[in-house]
């Protein structure tokens, strides 16, 4: 790709402000652009008239390794995608390939599903809350939201003894029991919660920076989102209501009562409030879960050697970044002829073009913030 | 004898600063050293007991203008016009008007006893801690002998903003578009 | 000893004129010399501890401890940071102007420091004589400052270190405005700029001007906020960024003395606010003499309190290096107990009672302006820039100018038509909040409006 950009940061004299375009760069190491993500900024000034965005640094390969692993080894290897949510990456891949192989999981595996999963979802959110105030300057809201997320990755280490990259799920349903005392722990942490989401609500919602830095900044209207593919709280936000919990559910979430919050404008501080109220959803349908785990198996009926037959599935899930789906062609041996996996985080940032067009480049950090991205996701 | 350390003090940085800000080639240098040399004059008019003429020389003189030249001197490139300067009897006429300066000062030094009441050097006015605080004398003459003319000049310097102001967004308006 | 001998030795001993007369200027001069070079000497060190408090409490109100390891709960950390600092390589960047490079963090340093000179620190500690212009000389000295932003910024050789150096002085000149106009309410009070004589006013006019001049004490405290560059005003050297601000080429000591004059800065705006407004050295009701015993060996008492409180957590710490230095700590806030209790005691000493207390107490009130500076950094997001200058501009200074006129009306309803003064201060007090309301009401739209966004059609579906 020839680079026929220049950059005129190596040039101090030049006059200053109000020139002709300038490039910025927004390196791969930077804080706020949570990863390595490289975008070049077109500057008219102090408006951004274009962006550009150089993905691909975190690049691992992984579905072409995923064509030479069998389908319980891959498993480990989702996780690694999004890797703050990972549960949730795991969720969706599990229930593909047991999607391929048409095979029914028990309730009770599908419940506890359900709930780790919306405890992953809280902490996805959690992370990207803490990290999206401390772009924009708010710097105690960070150490809030990891306390509370430190409580969610505790519950998951007694689950399945890690905290991040959890592989929680297996083909076929779980390979661990919930733990003794996993409801009281999870009760727990909802009672906490509730009083804790308060704290980021006196914290940010109403006060009037806040409101000034992610009010009409960012803003992506319903049609261009879904033109451009945007899914999860970016589309809730622009008023789509469109979530596959609800639309087309997997998992137990059938079982359970929740709204689904949605914007009006379409701004920073839409996708905001919808992710603050998507944190409270979450809590409820663990609290209505953890009320009735049904007993019974938490395996299906799966053999040790996984080889479905020939054929292709497509199975999306609503992960906290958007529509997380996976396309499994089998050619009936143990290894997946072709995993492609698709990313909400790789089709959300083609938005942040349109988004920060006209904007300053003080706001260009509010707005990636805003995509909750995560480059392990982005370049896979 | 404090005194006259600190004069001799104050006015040595004063004459050098000076005659650095008049040698240097880099512009910034240059308003640096006006910079020095602004506040060694302050220096002397607060040992002449002139505090408020002290304070307002620094707080008007080097944190306004001073920083509005150096404001200017950033952002506009100046190598270029450097380049373009065809002018070259600076020098001679520098010279000219050095020695046109220094014989004004040589006649004025040494007729001035001619003049009445001794010209420039005004003999024992009154001893300067008998004067009322500089401030106070200043505020109670500018705010009743002389209310008419300050309150003309508040007028012309809004006035002098609010053209500043509108001529900058004009130009700015037709520059985006 | 013969007479020839002492004659000789006189002679030896008799001064020179020039020596006489330095010996005499320091007999005249030596306490404000001294108060000097402690200032020059202790105020860095006291700035380096101000950072390690801000860590502190930046570290408890976000559920965590702050530095731990340096020294007894951290206390060493200011110390190692000054070595770490003074060791590191001292980089210039390439083509940077050397002369301005290394002038610019002294410039700040400099301005900061000297603008203390001014400043009573209690009834008898200052380093001079009751200027007669002193709180203008504070201001206009430590404005000084804003040259040392800009050259740094410049001679940086960096695009974006003088975008940031630019913005930060915009930013200084705007709220200096501000800040100089809620200055002026406070001195239409004293009626006089001197700095002994406008906590003499308050003490004589029994209350502190901030309950007079409440709306000027808010403004100022918004003003010196911007003033020091602290969040939420500090997008020109946000770390999160993409103008990375005038100090970005500067590492190692010059940092240092960029930083350290940043928070001298602090402590110079704090103190002017105090004197001003929070009636200086005087403790809380000054005028109520039947308080005297009691408010006078608080100072002394709260002290004694705090060290009996170190000892106290000495028995909860874990380990025997804490123990010890919990007892330390104590032992050192009983020996300063003491000093305060002790002139109570021992008559001679008695001289000594307002120095001390009122050096206590217009310390106790710095530090709670400072914590209020803290607090808000913590809480706080960051303006953009933008709605920075829209704030001082548009807000801000015609705030400050109603308030300046409102003070004034205030005063002459209280002189001139026998108000009561707490009724004209309630009434004019009242006109300038609704003006404030106003004011905000009137531009809101703009701060949430954050920027218009491009008409550029663009067809997403196109591609």
């Amino acid at each position: 790709m020839a680079d026929t950009i220049q950059n005129d940061a190596s040039q101090p004299n030049n006059t200053l402000l109000g020139a002709d375009e300038l490039v910025l760069n927004m390196g791969p190491q930077h804080p706020s652009t949570h990863g390595v993500l490289r975008v070049k900024l077109k500057l008219d000034g102090e408006r951004v008239r274009g962006t550009e965005c150089v993905i691909g640094y975190l690049h691992r390969g992984v579905e072409k390794i995923a064509e030479n692993r069998t389908y319980q080894q891959f498993a480990p290897y989702v996780d690694r995608m999004d890797y703050v949510a990972a549960v949730s990456n795991g969720l969706g891949y599990c229930e593909a390939v047991e999607k391929l192989l048409q095979v029914e999981v028990p309730i009770r595996a599908r419940v506890i599903r359900t709930i780790l999963t919306e405890l992953q979802r809280i902490a996805s959110h959690l992370v990207w809350l803490g990290t999206h105030a401390l772009d924009i300057g708010a710097l105690t809201p960070l150490f809030y939201c990891f306390r509370e997320r430190e409580e969610i990755l505790k519950i998951f280490e007694k689950y399945c003894g890690a905290r991040l990259t959890t592989h929680a799920f297996r083909i076929g349903g779980l390979q661990y029991e919930a733990y003794d005392g996993f409801e009281q722990d999870v009760a727990r942490f909802c009672k906490d919660f509730e009083r804790r989401i308060q704290d980021y609500v006196d914290l940010l919602t109403g006060n009037s920076i806040w409101i000034g830095r992610t009010r009409n900044v960012g803003v992506l209207s319903a049609a261009d989102c879904i033109a451009l593919g945007a899914t999860g709280p970016i589309l809730r936000a622009s008023g789509v209501k469109w979530d596959l919990r609800k639309a087309q559910p997997y998992a137990a979430y059938d079982r359970y009562q929740f709204e689904i919050p949605i914007g009006t404008n379409g701004d920073t501080y839409d996708r905001y409030m919808v992710r603050m109220e998507e944190m409270r959803q979450s809590r409820l349908i663990c609290l209505q879960a953890i009320e009735n785990i049904p007993e019974g198996p938490i395996f299906g009926k799966v053999g040790k050697v996984i080889k479905p037959a020939p054929g292709e599935i497509y199975h999306s899930i609503e992960a906290p970044k958007g529509i997380l789906g996976y396309y499994i062609v089998s050619d009936g041996t143990t290894q997946p002829y072709r995993v492609r996996i698709r990313p909400p985080s790789f089709v959300n940032l083609q938005a942040l073009d349109k988004m920060i067009r006209g904007h300053l480049v003080a706001d260009v950090v509010a707005v990636i913030g805003t995509l909750d991205i995560v480059l392990g996701e982005v370049d896979r | 004898m404090l005194d006259s350390i600190l004069f001799y003090f104050f006015a040595g940085v004063a004459v050098l600063s000076a005659a650095l800000m008049v040698t240097r080639r880099n512009a910034l240098h240059s308003a640096v050293c006006l910079v020095s040399t602004l506040l060694a004059i302050a220096g002397i008019f607060l040992q002449l007991r002139a505090e408020f003429l002290f304070i307002t020389q620094i707080i008007l003189y080097v944190g306004g203008i001073m920083v509005l030249f150096i404001f200017v001197i950033m952002l506009v490139r100046l190598d270029a016009p450097i380049h373009q300067i065809r002018f070259r009897m600076q020098r001679f006429v520098a010279f000219l008007v050095v020695l046109a300066l220094a014989l004004e000062g040589v006649v004025i030094l040494l007729l001035a006893h001619k003049l009445p009441g001794n010209g420039l050097l005004i003999q024992g006015s009154a001893p300067a801690d008998k004067l009322p605080p500089n401030s106070e004398a200043l505020a109670k003459s500018l705010f009743s002998d002389y209310l008419l003319p300050f309150e003309i000049a508040s007028v012309l310097l809004l006035v002098a903003m609010v053209g500043a102001v509108v001529m900058a967004k004009s130009r700015k308006r037709t520059s985006e578009s | 000893m013969s007479y020839a001998a002492a004659q000789a030795l006189a002679c030896a001993l008799s001064l020179s004129p020039a020596m006489q007369a330095v010996v005499d200027f320091l007999k005249t001069w030596w306490v404000e010399l001294v108060c000097g070079v402690v200032i020059v000497a202790a105020v860095p060190l006291v700035a380096g501890y101000v950072v390690l408090v801000e860590r502190k409490l930046m570290a408890d109100m976000q559920a965590r401890l702050g530095p731990m390891r340096v020294g007894p709960h951290g206390l060493l950390q200011p110390i190692a940071d000054a070595v770490k600092l003074l060791i590191k390589e001292d980089i210039i960047p390439r083509d940077a102007d050397a002369f301005i490079f290394w002038f610019a963090p002294v410039i700040s340093m400099v301005a900061a420091l000297t603008s203390m000179g001014a400043i009573y620190f209690g009834p008898s500690f200052r380093v001079a004589q009751d200027i007669n212009i002193g709180i203008l000389f504070v201001i206009g000295v430590s404005s000084l400052g804003f040259l040392g932003v800009i050259l740094g910024g410049w001679a940086s050789n960096s695009h974006y270190s003088i975008i940031g150096a630019l913005r930060s002085t915009a930013q200084l000149v705007s709220y200096e405005t501000a800040g100089g106009l809620a200055i002026i309410s406070a001195l239409l009070l004293s009626g006089t700029l001197r700095v002994r004589a406008i906590v003499d006013a308050q003490a004589d006019q029994h209350v502190w001007f901030i309950f007079l001049a409440p709306v000027a004490f808010f403004t100022y405290l918004v003003a010196s906020i911007a003033e020091t560059n602290r969040a939420p005003f500090d997008l020109p050297e946000a770390e999160s960024e993409l103008v990375a601000g005038y100090m970005t080429e500067y590492s190692g000591f010059r940092w240092a003395l960029y930083f350290l004059g940043e928070y001298a800065n602090m402590i110079v705006v704090a103190s002017v606010a105090t004197t001003l407004f929070l009636g200086g050295w005087l403790r809380p009701f000054s005028n109520v003499h039947w308080l005297d015993i009691p408010m006078g060996v608080l100072p002394g008492l709260l002290i004694g309190g705090l060290g009996v409180y170190c000892i106290y957590r000495a028995g909860k710490q874990p380990v025997k290096v804490q123990f010890g230095f919990m007892w330390a700590v104590a032992l050192c806030c009983f020996g300063v107990a003491l000093i305060y209790l002790v002139p109570w005691v021992v008559s001679p000493l008695r001289f000594a009672i307002p120095g001390l207390n009122g050096a206590f107490w217009f310390l106790l009130k710095v530090s709670g302006y400072i914590y209020v500076f803290m607090w808000l950094r913590f809480t706080l997001p960051r303006y953009r820039f933008d709605q920075l200058m829209h704030l001082g501009w548009y807000i801000l200074i015609p705030l400050a100018i109603v308030n300046v006129f409102s003070v004034g009306v205030a005063m002459f309803l209280s002189s001139e038509f026998g108000w009561n003064r707490w009724l004209a201060v309630i009434v004019t007090t009242a006109f300038t909040l609704a003006v404030s309301v106003f004011l905000v009401r009137l531009h809101d739209k703009h701060a949430t409006a954050a920027s218009s966004a491009s008409a550029v059609p663009s067809d997403s579906y196109a591609g």
